[in-house]
C-alpha cells in the first residue's frame, strides 16, 4: 500500500494579473489559499496546521502592491505591508489609528510582510487592524468571477476563521474614505507585553467634531470580546452631542463593557476583558478627540 | 596534581582574568556558522517524528502501527516495545521518553516514526491507531495531594514518613530540614505572619528546541550529535536505555541555544537511536516548540505556606515553611532544594522547612536555574517584606540584621565558609537606585537569594602545539561563556595571550568523564581543572627546559610565559618561552600536554540582592518594570561581561516568571498555551537595561576565588518583583504569575 503517493504536491502560483488570480482561484481543486504577507499562512503550514493544495501569491499583481488615492479616498492594495502603510505620509495623516494598528501586528520583521487585508481575511476576532478599520469606516473591495463588490469591514467576518468570501473571490484592496473635517481616529489594544503578542482586548474610536468641539459623529469598535469585531452603535451614541468630557467618556466605557461578550481563555478572563474594553475605549476616545481637535 | 585551596593566588594580580576579551563564539553565532542541534545532516538521513498523547491520563489498550509502516518512505516505527529492560535508575526516563502501558500527561510520547521526508513522517503519525481508555487526571499540586485524587502510580508509597503508608498516593516523598525550637521562637516574636503562596510552572524558554542526529551501525556502535548540557550524561542514559556499552556510543555536544537546566536530561535522543537502530540509517529528530513546551521538562508548580516571627527591632525569631512541589508524572521535583534554600539567607536559631514531592499529570519537571529555590525564596522573602512593612522597618536593614555570614549555621545544616551576602546588601544600600524617588502607582521591591553551587567530576586536557598555541579540551558544554572564561584562566596560568588558547568541547570518546554543565559548576570546576592542567603542562615544560640547559628541574621556574632559571646559581640561561619549548618538543621528548581529572570540591555558595521598581496601571493591571539592579557575589569575575550577562539573564527570566509566564492547563488536562505566542516570555522591549553590580568575595575553594554565578541570579526576582508590585498596587500579591487579570482582580477592579 502506498498511502501518500495519491497526494498532489503543493502547487505554487504567482499570477501577474487579478484576472488570472481570480481564474486560478475559481478553477482550483482542493484547498486553495491566498498568499500575501504569509505571516499567518506560512506559520500554519510550518506547524502542520494548514496543508493547502494550492497557494496563489498575489504579490506579483502590481495594483495589489500599491496605496492609491483618488479623491474619494484611499485604496490599500491587499499585498501592501503594514510597514509600507507606516511610510505613507498622506495615509498616516488621514488615518493614524489605522496605520498605528497595522504597526502593532507582530514585530518589525513581521510588519515588513504582514498586510491588513490578510489580517482581515484571517478572520480572527483579535486582529489588531480590524477594529481600527471598522472605526474608520473601511470597506473591503472584493474581486471574484462575477466582478467586484464592496463589503463594510464590520460585515466581512462571520465568525472566527469565517468570512463572506465565496468560491473564487479574493480581497483586492481595503478602501478608506477621505477623512471628514475635524475627524480623528485611534486604536488601542491590551497585551501584557509590549509587542509580539495578540490583543486580549482592542478598541477603535473615530469621532467627528463640529467647530465648537461637539461630537457630531462617532464610530466605536471592539476587538477580542466577541466572535467577530463589533461595531457598537450604542457606545457611539454616548459620545455624539458631547464634547467627550468625563461623563461622556465614563458612559462610553460603561457602554463598551456592557457590549463586550467575551470568553475566558488563555489570553485573559471574561471579567478582565469586559472591564478593559471600557478602559481602552475611553483612552482611545481621548486620543481620537485630540486628533480631531488637531492637538496631535 | 592536587590543588591546595588557593591561598597562593587569591590576592595575585591578573593579566587576562578579569578582562573583557572578545567572545570566542561570537563570529560563528552572528554569521550562522555555528552548528546547533538541528544543523547537522548525514547521507541517507531520515526524519524522526513522535506521536504524542492527546490525553492527560489514559491507559493504552493497543497501538496499531501497521498502516504507518506501510507509508511510502517510512523506514521504522518504534513504541515502548522497542525499549528493553534497563537499570532501575533510568526506568522513569525510559517511561518518560516512550509511554509504557499508560500515558501520564498531554504530550507524552507514544510512538515514533522515521521516514525519508518530514511530510511522510507526519502522514505516518496520523495513521498510527492508539486505543486509549481515558482515566481521571489531576494537574494541580494541592488537588493531587488529596486522598480523593486520581492516583497516577499505584506502586508509589510516600517515602520519608515515620511509617510508610499502606495506600498509594501522589506524594512521592517528604523532606525536612532545620534546627532549633520553631514554636518557642514564634513565641518570642512581636509579630508572626503566615501566608500561603502559589506559583505556576514555567519553562526555561531556551530558544533552541531539543534536537539530535543519531547514527547507529549494525555493529551496535553509534554516534549521536545533540544539543545538551551534558553529553556524558546523554551517553550514560542512552547506552543504558539501549542496552549498549557506554564506549560504543560516542556523543558530541552541538552548540547550544540555551539550556538553563532544561537540557540536563534526555527526551528525543534515545528515540532517535532506537529508530536509527531499526532503520539502519541516520535519524534526525527536531522537537517543535509545541513539543518542547508539552513534553520537555518545565519547572514544578508549587503551593507554599510560610510563617515567620519577628521582633519589633527586626530580629527574626523563627521561620517555618511547608513546600509542596508538583514535579510532573514522576518523582524527583526540586522540592528538597527549595526547602534547603528557603531560609538560607538568614542566620536563624529556629528554622524548619518541610517539603513534599508530588506527582501529577504534567510533563516530568527538569532543572531550571537554581531548581526549586526561586519559588521558596518568593514565599519567604514576601513574608519578610510584609513583616518589614508592618513593623515599619527598612527591608535592607532587616536583612543585614539577620543575614547569614561567615561561619553561621545554614538553615539546611552545614556552617557557611566565607560568604558574600552582607556585601551584596551593603552594595544595594549604598547604590543610588535605593534612594531614587518613586511616583504614584510605583513601588520598590527588595529580595535576597541563595544558591549552593556545585563542583563535580571534571576532566580537562590541554595540548601545547608546536607553534606555541594551546588547544584546550573540556567536557562541559558551554551554555554561558565558559569557553572564554576557562580559556582565559589557562592563558593566565600559562602566561600567554588569551587568543593563543582555543577552548573546545570534546566528545565523549576524547576525554574523561565530565558531569553535566549544571549547578553553576563549569567556570569553577572546569576552570579549576584547566588551571591544574596548565600547571601540569608547565611542570613538563620546566622539565624540557631543565634538559636543554642541563640543570635540575627544581632549578627552573615558570614566570610570565617562560621557563627561567630559578636563581643565578642555576646558570645564566636566556628564558625559554612556551613557544620556544613547544618548537623543540619533538626533539626533547615528544608532544607536551597537561591533564587534570578531578572531583572538584569547594564550590563556594553564592548570594544576591535584587532591587526592582515597577509601575502598576490600576485600570488594566499592566506592570511595567522601571528599573532593576542586581547585586551578586561572583567570588572573582573571570570575564565580567559574561558574569553581568548571567546576572541579567536570571533577572529577566525571573521577570517572565513573576509577571506572565505560566503553564495553563484546561479542565481537560491539556496544555492550552504550547507556543511562544501565549506562553509569554518577556520580549526585549518589555525590559529596562538590567544593571549588574558585581560583588567579589573570593571563594577560598578556587585558586582565583571563583564562585558559580549562573543560578543565584534567578532566585530573588520572583520575590523582589512581587514585593515591588505589592507596594505599587497597595495589595499583597500571593500568587504567580501576577498577570494583568490576576492583578486587576486583587485590586478589586473586577
Amino acid at each position: 500500500m502506498n498511502v501518500i503517493s495519491g497526494r498532489i504536491p503543493l502547487q505554487y502560483h504567482a499570477p501577474a494579473t487579478l484576472k488570472d488570480a481570480v481564474n486560478l482561484l475559481a478553477n482550483s481543486k482542493g484547498k486553495t489559499q491566498i498568499l500575501a504577507g504569509g505571516t499567518d499562512l506560512l506559520v500554519r503550514m510550518r506547524t502542520g496546521f494548514s496543508e493547502p493544495d494550492n497557494i496563489i501569491d498575489v504579490k506579483h499583481i502590481s495594483p495589489m502592491c500599491k496605496i492609491s488615492r483618488d479623491g474619494k479616498g484611499f485604496s490599500i492594495g491587499a499585498a501592501v505591508s503594514s510597514a509600507e502603510m507606516s511610510e505613507n505620509a498622506a495615509l498616516l495623516k488621514a488615518w493614524p489609528g489605522v496605520v498605528e494598528a497595522a504597526a502593532l501586528i507582530g514585530s518589525t520583521q513581521v510588519q515588513g510582510r504582514a498586510t491588513i487585508a490578510g489580517n482581515l481575511c484571517n478572520a480572527s476576532p483579535a486582529a489588531d487592524s480590524v477594529p481600527a478599520m471598522v472605526a474608520a469606516g473601511a470597506r473591503a473591495l472584493i474581486r471574484g468571477p462575477k466582478g467586484k463588490r464592496k463589503v463594510a469591514v464590520e460585515k466581512f467576518c462571520k465568525g472566527p476563521g469565517k468570512t463572506v468570501l465565496k468560491k473564487g473571490e479574493l480581497v483586492e484592496a481595503i478602501l478608506l474614505p477621505e477623512k471628514p473635517a475635524r475627524t480623528g481616529d485611534a486604536y488601542l489594544r491590551f497585551i501584557p507585553r509590549t509587542e509580539m503578542d495578540i490583543a486580549v482586548v482592542g478598541a477603535g474610536v473615530c469621532v467627528t467634531l463640529d467647530s465648537k468641539g461637539v461630537c457630531t459623529a462617532a464610530r466605536v469598535s471592539l476587538g477580542a470580546i466577541a466572535p467577530t469585531v463589533l461595531l457598537d452603535a450604542r457606545a457611539a451614541r454616548t459620545l455624539v452631542g458631547t464634547s467627550l468630557d468625563d461623563p461622556a467618556l465614563d458612559a462610553l466605557a460603561a457602554a463598551c463593557s456592557a457590549a463586550a461578550r467575551p470568553i475566558d481563555d488563555k489570553r485573559g478572563t471574561k471579567e478582565f476583558r469586559i472591564h478593559v474594553a471600557g478602559v481602552l475605549a475611553r483612552r482611545a476616545a481621548i486620543i481620537a478627540r485630540d486628533r480631531a481637535l488637531g492637538k496631535s | 596534581m592536587n590543588f591546595q585551596a588557593g591561598k597562593d593566588t587569591l590576592k595575585r594580580k591578573f593579566d587576562t582574568v578579569g578582562t573583557r576579551t572578545p567572545r570566542p563564539d561570537g563570529l560563528d553565532k552572528v554569521t550562522g556558522r555555528a552548528q546547533f542541534g538541528a544543523d547537522l545532516t548525514a547521507p541517507g538521513m531520515l526524519w524522526g517524528m513522535i506521536l504524542r498523547s492527546p490525553h492527560a491520563h489514559a491507559r493504552i489498550k493497543s497501538i496499531d502501527t501497521s498502516k504507518a509502516e506501510a507509508v511510502n518512505g517510512v523506514h521504522a516505527v518504534v513504541t515502548s516495545r522497542d525499549f528493553g529492560p534497563c537499570p532501575d535508575d533510568v526506568l522513569d526516563i525510559r517511561e518518560n521518553v516512550m509511554a509504557r502501558g499508560k500515558v501520564l500527561y498531554d504530550g507524552h510520547a507514544v510512538a515514533a516514526v522515521a521516514a525519508t521526508s518530514r511530510s511522510a513522517a507526519r502522514q505516518a503519525l496520523k495513521l498510527i491507531k492508539v486505543d486509549y481508555k481515558v482515566l481521571p487526571h489531576v494537574t494541580d499540586v494541592d488537588e493531587a495531594m488529596k486522598p480523593s485524587a486520581p492516583i497516577l502510580n499505584r506502586k508509589l508509597f510516600t517515602k520519608g514518613l515515620d511509617k510508610t503508608p499502606r495506600k498509594p498516593s501522589n506524594i512521592a516523598e517528604r523532606f525536612e530540614f532545620g534546627h532549633g525550637d520553631v514554636e518557642a521562637g514564634m513565641k518570642q516574636a512581636d509579630l508572626v505572619i503566615e501566608r500561603t503562596f502559589k506559583t505556576e510552572a514555567t519553562h526555561q524558554g531556551y530558544i533552541e528546541p531539543n534536537a539530535c542526529l543519531a547514527n547507529m551501525g549494525s555493529d551496535g556502535r553509534a554516534d549521536l550529535w545533540c544539543c545538551t548540557q551534558g553529553h556524558f550524561m546523554v551517553r550514560q542514559v542512552c547506552s543504558a536505555l539501549l542496552g549498549m556499552d557506554a564506549s560504543a556510543l560516542r556523543v558530541t555536544a552541538s552548540e547550544i541555544g540555551g539550556g538553563f537546566g532544561g537540557k540536563t536530561t534526555v527526551f528525543v535522543e534515545p528515540v532517535a537511536l532506537a529508530l536509527s537502530l531499526k532503520a539502519s540509517r541516520p535519524v534526525k529528530i527536531v522537537m517543535s516548540r509545541s513539543e518542547v513546551l508539552r513534553a520537555s521538562g518545565p519547572t514544578s508548580s508549587t503551593s507554599i505556606d510560610v510563617r515567620i516571627g519577628m521582633k519589633k527591632d527586626g530580629t527574626i525569631t523563627a521561620g517555618d515553611a511547608t513546600l509542596r512541589y508538583q514535579g510532573g508524572a514522576f518523582p524527583g521535583s526540586a522540592v528538597p532544594y527549595g526547602a534547603m534554600a528557603a531560609f538560607a539567607c538568614y542566620d536563624l536559631k529556629a528554622v524548619r522547612a518541610v517539603g513534599y514531592d508530588v506527582i501529577a499529570n504534567r510533563p516530568k519537571q527538569a532543572a531550571y536555574r537554581a531548581p526549586g529555590a526561586p519559588m521558596a525564596a518568593y514565599a519567604v522573602e514576601s513574608v519578610v517584606d510584609e513583616l518589614c512593612k508592618e513593623l515599619n522597618l527598612d527591608p535592607l536593614d532587616v536583612r543585614l540584621k539577620n543575614a547569614s555570614s561567615d561561619g553561621s549555621k545554614a538553615s539546611y545544616g552545614p556552617n557557611f565558609d566565607v560568604i558574600g551576602l552582607r556585601a551584596t546588601l551593603e552594595a544595594a544600600k549604598a547604590h543610588p537606585h535605593y534612594k531614587a524617588r518613586l511616583k504614584p502607582n510605583q513601588g520598590r521591591g527588595v529580595a535576597c537569594g541563595f544558591w549552593f553551587n556545585f563542583g563535580g567530576e571534571t576532566s580537562v586536557s590541554l595540548n601545547v602545539s608546536a607553534d606555541g598555541t594551546i588547544g584546550l579540551s573540556v567536557g562541559t558544554p558551554d551554555i554561558g561563556g565558559s569557553r572564554a572564561s576557562i580559556g582565559n584562566m589557562a592563558a593566565e596560568e600559562l602566561g600567554v595571550p588569551h587568543d593563543k588558547v582555543r577552548c573546545i568541547i570534546a566528545d565523549t570518546a576524547s576525554l574523561g568523564y565530565n558531569d553535566v554543565t549544571d549547578g553553576s559548576r563549569v567556570t569553577f570546576a572546569s576552570g579549576l581543572a584547566a588551571i591544574n592542567a596548565a600547571r601540569d603542562a608547565i611542570g613538563k615544560m620546566c622539565e624540557r627546559a631543565a634538559g636543554i640547559w642541563g640543570i635540575p628541574v627544581d632549578a627552573v621556574t615558570w614566570e610570565d610565559g617562560a621557563a627561567r632559571p630559578s636563581s643565578p646559581n642555576a646558570g645564566n640561561h636566556e628564558p625559554l618561552t612556551l613557544a620556544d619549548i613547544a618548537a623543540q618538543a619533538g626533539a626533547t621528548g615528544g608532544p607536551i600536554s597537561g591533564h587534570c581529572e578531578i572531583n572538584a570540591e569547594g564550590a563556594g555558595v553564592s548570594f544576591a540582592t535584587h532591587l526592582v521598581d515597577t509601575e502598576v496601571d490600576p485600570d488594566t493591571g499592566y506592570v511595567k518594570i522601571l528599573r532593576y539592579t542586581v547585586f551578586q557575589d561572583a567570588g572573582k569575575a573571570i570575564h565580567p561581561s559574561y558574569v553581568e550577562g548571567q546576572f541579567q539573564g536570571g533577572a529577566v527570566q525571573g521577570i517572565g516568571w513573576a509577571l506572565n509566564e505560566e503553564y495553563i492547563y484546561g479542565e481537560d488536562g491539556k496544555l492550552q498555551n504550547p507556543g511562544f505566542l501565549d506562553y509569554r516570555i518577556p520580549v526585549a522591549s518589555d525590559l529596562p537595561m538590567i544593571d549588574a553590580v558585581i560583588v567579589e568575595v573570593p571563594n577560598p575553594g578556587h585558586p582565583y576565588g571563583v564562585r558559580g554565578v549562573g543560578e543565584t541570579s534567578i532566585v530573588p526576582p520572583l520575590a523582589a518583583i512581587s514585593n515591588s508590585v505589592s507596594s505599587a498596587a497597595g495589595v499583597r500579591m500571593t500568587q504567580l504569575p501576577m498577570s494583568p487579570p490576576r492583578l486587576l482582580k486583587a485590586l478589586g477592579r473586577i
